[in-house]
């Protein structure tokens, strides 16, 4: 008997108890329709996740400083400045896992244009910024190590600044905005990057150099560097290590004695986006081995029909036998008859999980991702489910003592 | 002599339930030569569904030696046994066994699948042998829609189709009334004619008599063997004498 027959017979035996057979494979389509549903889920937030975090720049480190502490009332990371100019020459030039390093200093202030103005976030920042945060300039260029050196008076807005100064679509490099009272010469804008994890719009904000900023917003450039500074370490692998060098750095150029606190602090944002992702995987995981649970559950009612099914036929099996079926071909009759059942559950379950997946994004607006490989996961495993579970039957009904068989009623 | 086509030895055959030892068949030794039509009769008990299921490899002997058309059976393994079943014997049984909601030509297909031959060609002999057994007309009809002398036709046809040695029919008339038994044992002597060697076993002795050779058994013994002139299955005869044997 060819593979063709016995998948024809197999069929047709599923086909002569049609309701029976679909209760039967229900149990696989619950379970691979739940896997691929929860999957889908699990996915589409870790690559939600994921988004968010590579909008933030790669590889990313932020070194605040220390808080002050006047009169018992600390004031938290960032509201002292400790962090001096040369410390950020330093962590450049002599911490090797790092690619790159800006200071960053913001305040909020009007910027105007000839008949609109906006209030935004500026910063005042070097040009290595924009590739520390991973952000291209859409039109025309970022200010240069120059335009630092000699404290130009140039500015790269964000694509909201543009939005409301100049309308949409509008290309305002070349024009003049004013800040206060000091006219800043538009040179760049910054490609569109969208919203932060907690809903914050990047794009509305605007970028000076440093040296101008300290000068025009702030009263001139002392010591101390008054903001943060991000440091971009040279692959994923290194923010770690960058963040113990730079922390055994500034704690050697700051003086600080072994077991007193540091007067900065680093924040890890690879370490954070991390253990989010940790998060979402556990909770995929989680849901994953509850559905894996109800393939199991179908699986064990594939075996439990299988076994009605061949006592049930336990005469069809003698007569098969009498006429000549070897042992090895009854069981591969219903052996591929539990693998069909399992199969076709696993296809149903398929479009069952998809559609799930694809109502649920609609319907609650979940990023959903749904991924083949996935889908072919579980339609393997639905196929070993059948196999697993259909062998006893088939080995029962191959083993059938002819007479026996025949006998039966 | 002929050539033989069954040669049984000594055959024993004991089942062992708890400290009971039950002799099914106690010495059977048995020659059948090819076209011959052996009828073997006996009382229930008698041994002769053991000697049956031996015969269609069905069962193994506990002792004694088979040999079925020069080869030796005894000690085959079963998957040679559904080899042996598929290639040389054809069965025909009291209760038809015909797979349910599976029609007729498709019934007598099946040995044929499990032979390997080719869709196109499993047809055209299945077709031909129901044809050869008059049911040309029914291919495709269920067994619940076939009488009973039908349904028994159709397995006299899947007996045949792969063009066994032997045919192999036990109490193949005990589900049918005299006169559908008549019809079917004149398909048997027709087989037997165009050269099968036919072995049937049965209890009614109007049955018997179209073969050409009658075995009768007795606790697991051949009682008595001889060799008979067959009554002829296409002659009418005559009511009285059915409504006697029934």
């Amino acid at each position: 008997m060819n593979p063709v027959q016995t998948v024809r017979v197999a069929l047709r035996a599923i086909l002569r108890n049609k309701l029976r057979a679909f209760l039967t494979t229900l149990g696989i389509v619950i379970g691979v329709g739940a896997v691929i549903a929860m999957m889908a889920i699990g996915a589409g937030a870790k690559a939600q996740v994921e988004e968010a975090f590579a909008a933030m720049g790669t590889n990313l480190l932020i070194i605040l400083p220390g808080s002050t502490s006047a009169g018992g009332v600390k004031g938290g990371f960032g509201s002292m400045p400790t962090l001096t100019w040369d410390d950020l020459a330093a962590i450049r030039n002599d911490v090797s896992t790092v690619k790159a390093a800006a200071p960053t200093m913001r305040a909020n202030e009007p910027i105007v244009a000839e008949d609109q103005n906006w209030t935004t976030s500026i910063t005042g920042t070097s040009p290595e910024y924009f590739d520390i945060r991973n952000w291209p300039i859409a039109l025309g260029a970022a200010f240069t190590q120059s335009d630092v050196d000699g404290g130009t008076k140039v500015i790269v807005l964000g694509q909201t600044v543009v939005d409301k100064l100049y309308g949409s679509n509008a290309n305002p490099v070349g024009q003049t905005v004013r800040i206060g009272s000091t006219p800043f010469q538009v040179v760049g804008v910054a490609a569109k990057k969208g919203q932060s994890a907690t809903g914050q719009d990047y794009d509305d904000a605007a970028f000076i150099p440093f040296t101008t900023f300290a000068q025009k917003v702030q009263g001139g450039l002392g010591k101390y560097l008054q903001g943060q500074i991000m440091v971009a370490a040279d692959s994923s692998d290194d923010t770690a290590r960058a963040q113990q060098d730079i922390t055994a750095l500034l704690r050697d150029r700051h003086h600080i004695a072994p077991g007193d606190d540091d007067d900065f602090s680093i924040r890890n944002l690879s370490e954070i986006a991390g253990a989010r992702q940790q998060g979402t995987e556990t909770m995929t995981l989680l849901l994953a081995s509850v559905a894996a649970v109800s393939l199991l559950v179908g699986g064990i009612g594939i075996m439990n029909i299988m076994l009605v099914s061949v006592t049930e036929r336990t005469r069809e099996i003698g007569i098969r036998m009498a006429v000549g079926a070897e042992p090895q071909q009854i069981l591969m009759q219903f052996l591929v008859e539990a693998l069909s059942l399992s199969i076709a559950g696993g296809l149903i379950g398929v479009v069952t999980g998809v559609g799930t997946a694809t109502w649920l994004a609609g319907r609650f607006h979940w990023p959903v991702l749904i991924q083949p490989q996935v889908i072919a996961v579980s339609v393997g495993f639905s196929a070993l489910v059948g196999i697993v579970f259909g062998i006893y039957p088939a080995r029962k009904a191959s083993q059938l003592d002819p007479i026996d068989a025949l006998r039966f009623e | 002599m002929g050539t033989a086509v069954i040669e049984l030895a000594d055959v024993t055959k004991v089942y062992q339930t708890g400290d009971v030892e039950l002799r099914a068949l106690d010495g059977v030794s048995l020659r059948v030569e090819e076209g011959e039509f052996v009828a073997v009769m006996g009382a229930s008990g008698s041994g002769k569904s053991t000697l049956m299921n031996i015969v269609g490899c069905l069962d193994r002997p506990t002792g004694g030696t088979y040999v079925l058309a020069g080869r030796r059976v005894s000690g085959m393994s079963r998957r040679e046994l559904a080899r042996i079943r598929n290639g040389v014997l054809g069965f025909v049984f009291q209760q038809f066994n015909l797979l349910s909601r599976t029609s007729a030509v498709e019934n007598v297909e099946l040995p044929l699948e499990y032979g390997g031959v080719g869709g196109r060609e499993r047809r055209r002999r299945a077709t031909e042998a129901l044809e050869r057994v008059g049911l040309g007309q029914r291919l495709h009809h269920h067994p619940n829609q076939l009488s009973g002398g039908q349904q028994q036709r159709v397995a006299i046809a899947r007996a045949i189709v792969n063009s066994p040695k032997v045919v192999l029919a036990d109490e193949p008339t005990g589900a049918l009334d005299s006169r559908t038994s008549v019809d079917v044992m004149a398909i048997f002597q027709g087989l037997w004619r165009s050269g099968i060697t036919v072995v049937l076993v049965t209890h009614e002795p109007d049955v018997a008599e179209y073969a050409s050779r009658l075995v009768v058994m007795r606790d697991g013994r051949v009682l008595s063997d001889r060799v008979q002139e067959p009554k002829d299955a296409t002659q009418p005869t005559s009511s009285k004498r059915y409504g006697a044997a029934s």
